[in-house]
């Protein structure tokens, strides 16, 4: 008697999790059925949106944010990867991955802002959340892409869920720190005059801390794009199914032209988030 | 005098629950004491005073003395652990939320020591602020802002941001957003420490300067001793969260309640605080216009003088009479008004020592102090001024005039 193999107790935390996930399937049906029609008629609104846009004027306007939140040459090297993109024959897919990630980032906002703000002024909400948010960010994506099927089937609004698990971190916890890092005096100062706590916290707090936000966003974004191809696994169009789809053909060409068009995206989109990060710093309070 | 301000028994304890503390206080346990007991800090321990309507009260003490502590209770920034502080007579400590921000919109503004500003707005976006609160309309609110703006000097910077502009600008927008919601208390938390010394003079200069016109009562924190008594109409002295003294900035400096304050008051420029009429010598020997010269030789005599200051029925100085003149006179049979000199320096008693040294050096007779109305209060010697330097001689000052 070693005690040198595991003793015969077992605990199916698994089984609990599973149960827990068909009930909520079955008993929140119609909550899930509104999220998935809200969801997909975004994303479609979204794409058929960007659809219309003729391909050169989305070009200009890409090279005008370039040009504006980064440089004139930044703006024209944008355009470029962009007109690069159409070249490769992916133009609708880029737009669909696009909407994808748009959809994708304003529900983190939409989620992330109020959570993090409700972290930063309630210790009990942060004790919760913040092992969560651990949770989210380290659990394998692929273990919640199949709760994500069960709720919402195969398709975007699957992969969005499973976007948002993931790239929802960032914004929630930049937030909680960007509004408690907002100088005690400007808030003692807000507070002395007689503001209402909403007050405080629209006028003064939220723009104080929005240039950490906006680093926020940034994360945000990039973790979004980051998860296009994973997310594609159940169900998402756009540039990640390409790669799926060159992964499964061995189609070298393909796969090369779908990855290095993600990589323009994700320089594009990452520059100008931090560009108008940038922009708000300059007059933003806390750095 | 009307006081608008009573501190009863405040104290403001700091740690997981301050209220277990107070009883100890009301024991009269020491700061440490209490430290040791229950891990809790005083910052404020039992402090009483009155702060009158229109004055400038200034709190001074050293950093960690309680001084921001003790402000931040007026406007409930911090909610004292125990005491109350009427405002009007109103408790502020018993207000609703409603009611406290009631109060801080229109009773009280603060100036703060790193600005507090808000750096995402304009300066004017920033001197409106309170009246943005308020709902006041967006035409009336700006003109009112206009105005404080124009107050303050800094016509022009309107549309500026706050990190644009320097120190001392910055802290004219502080002023300048304290004074837009018209408040009948404005707080300043040590509000000129973050300038360069040339800056701070000028802004001392300028507050009084407001003060005089608007008439507000101004509760002002330091830890510089010599701004404390230049601009203190009264000054509470503070350590370890006790008041230790409050009085005038003479008071203090003539009758310090104890060793740590006189240490404190030791560096303070006196020539700067104190002014002629403390360290002036009432004249016990007199002579009217209408006297002959006998009479001034025997006021000199009985008082062992060299020379007498001459007045007129109404005490109004007319001049000075030295025994050698007074003598010689006689000789030569003339009166008075032959012998007497007219090139005395005359000084006013608010004047301060300061001002007074150059005039003493100058002058070979004393110097005559006179009041407001001409008329003469007192003479100064060179050795007055000199002792009126000094801290160890300070009953030399006893005899105010008052």
């Amino acid at each position: 008697m070693l005690m040198i193999s595991f003793p015969d107790i077992t605990f199916e935390a698994g089984k609990y999790v599973d149960d827990l996930v068909s009930f909520l399937a079955d008993n929140l049906e119609a909550l899930f059925d509104f999220i998935f029609f809200v969801t997909s008629r975004s994303i479609s609104g979204l794409t058929d949106f960007l659809m219309i846009i003729p391909w050169w004027l989305f070009i200009i306007i890409i090279f005008l944010l370039g040009w504006y939140f980064k440089s004139f040459f930044s703006g024209i090297l944008y355009g470029i990867f962009i007109f690069l993109i159409g070249t490769f024959g992916l133009w609708e897919e880029m737009m669909i991955t696009i909407s994808i990630i748009l959809t994708a980032v304003i529900i983190c906002l939409i989620i992330g802002i109020p959570l993090g703000v409700a972290m930063a002024f309630n210790k009990w909400v942060s004790m919760i959340l913040r092992p969560i948010l651990d949770a989210m960010q380290t659990m394998p994506s692929f273990v919640y892409l199949i709760p994500a099927i069960f709720f919402f089937g195969l398709g975007n609004v699957s992969a969005i869920f499973a976007t948002l698990i993931y790239s929802l971190p960032p914004v929630i916890r930049l937030t909680d720190l960007a509004i408690r890092g907002v100088d005690k005096e400007v808030v003692e100062s807000a507070h002395s005059f007689g503001s209402s706590r909403w007050q405080t916290l629209t006028k003064v707090q939220l723009p104080q801390a929005l240039p950490t936000i906006m680093a926020g966003v940034n994360q945000t974004t990039m973790m979004a794009l980051a998860m296009v191809v994973i997310a594609s696994m159940v169900g998402a169009s756009g540039l990640g199914e390409q790669v799926l789809v060159s992964i499964n053909r061995i189609d070298i060409a393909l796969g090369f032209e779908a990855g290095i068009s993600i990589v323009f995206l994700a320089i594009i989109i990452d520059r100008i988030t931090n560009g108008i990060a940038e922009k708000v710093q300059r007059r933003g309070g806390n750095q | 005098m009307t006081v608008q301000i009573q501190v009863k028994n405040v104290s403001k304890i700091f740690g997981s629950k301050p209220k277990s503390a107070i009883p100890l206080i009301k024991k009269g346990l020491s700061k440490e004491e209490i430290l040791k007991k229950t891990n809790h800090t005083v910052g404020v321990y039992d402090a009483t005073f009155d702060i009158n309507k229109g004055e400038v009260f200034v709190i001074m003490g050293l950093s960690g003395s309680g001084k921001s502590t003790l402000i931040r209770c007026f406007n409930l920034l911090n909610k004292p652990t125990d005491g109350s502080i009427l405002l009007d007579g109103q408790d502020i400590t018993k207000c609703s939320r409603d009611e406290l921000k009631k109060v801080r919109q229109e009773k009280i503004a603060m100036v703060f020591q790193h600005f507090g500003l808000f750096s995402h707005r304009t300066i004017l976006a920033n001197v409106e602020y309170g009246l943005e609160i308020r709902n006041v309309p967006k035409e009336k609110r700006r003109e009112i802002a206009q105005q404080n703006i124009e107050t303050v000097g800094l016509k022009g910077y309107e549309d500026k941001y706050p990190d644009e502009l320097s120190g001392g600008m910055q802290q004219r927008v502080g002023l300048a957003r304290a004074l837009t919601n018209d408040p009948d208390i404005l707080l300043m938390d040590e509000p000129f420490s973050a300038l360069d010394p040339l800056i701070r003079r000028e802004m001392q200069l300028e507050l009084l300067d407001i003060q005089e016109r608007l008439q507000k009562t101004i509760i002002f924190i330091t830890h510089d001793v010599n701004e404390a008594f230049r601009i203190g109409d009264r000054v509470a002295v503070m350590k370890d969260g006790h008041v230790e003294q409050v009085g005038t900035p003479e008071e203090i400096i003539a009758n310090p309640a104890n060793e740590y304050i006189s240490e404190f008051i030791k560096d303070i420029d006196r020539s700067k605080v104190f002014q002629a009429s403390h360290i002036m010598t009432k004249p016990n020997a007199l002579v009217s216009n209408k006297d002959g010269l006998n009479v001034a030789i025997k006021e000199m005599r009985e008082n062992g003088i060299s020379s007498v200051f001459v007045v007129d029925r109404s005490r109004r100085i007319q001049g000075i009479v030295t025994i050698d003149d007074a003598i010689q006179g006689i000789k030569e049979k003339k009166s008075l008004s032959d012998v007497i000199r007219e090139d005395i320096t005359i000084v006013n008693e608010e004047e301060y020592i300061n001002d007074l040294i150059p005039k003493a050096l100058e002058s070979s007779f004393p110097l005559a102090v006179v009041n407001e109305d001409n008329k003469l209060v007192g003479y100064i010697l060179r050795v007055h001024v000199l002792s009126g330097l000094t801290s160890d001689d300070v009953n030399e000052s006893e005899e105010y005039v008052y």
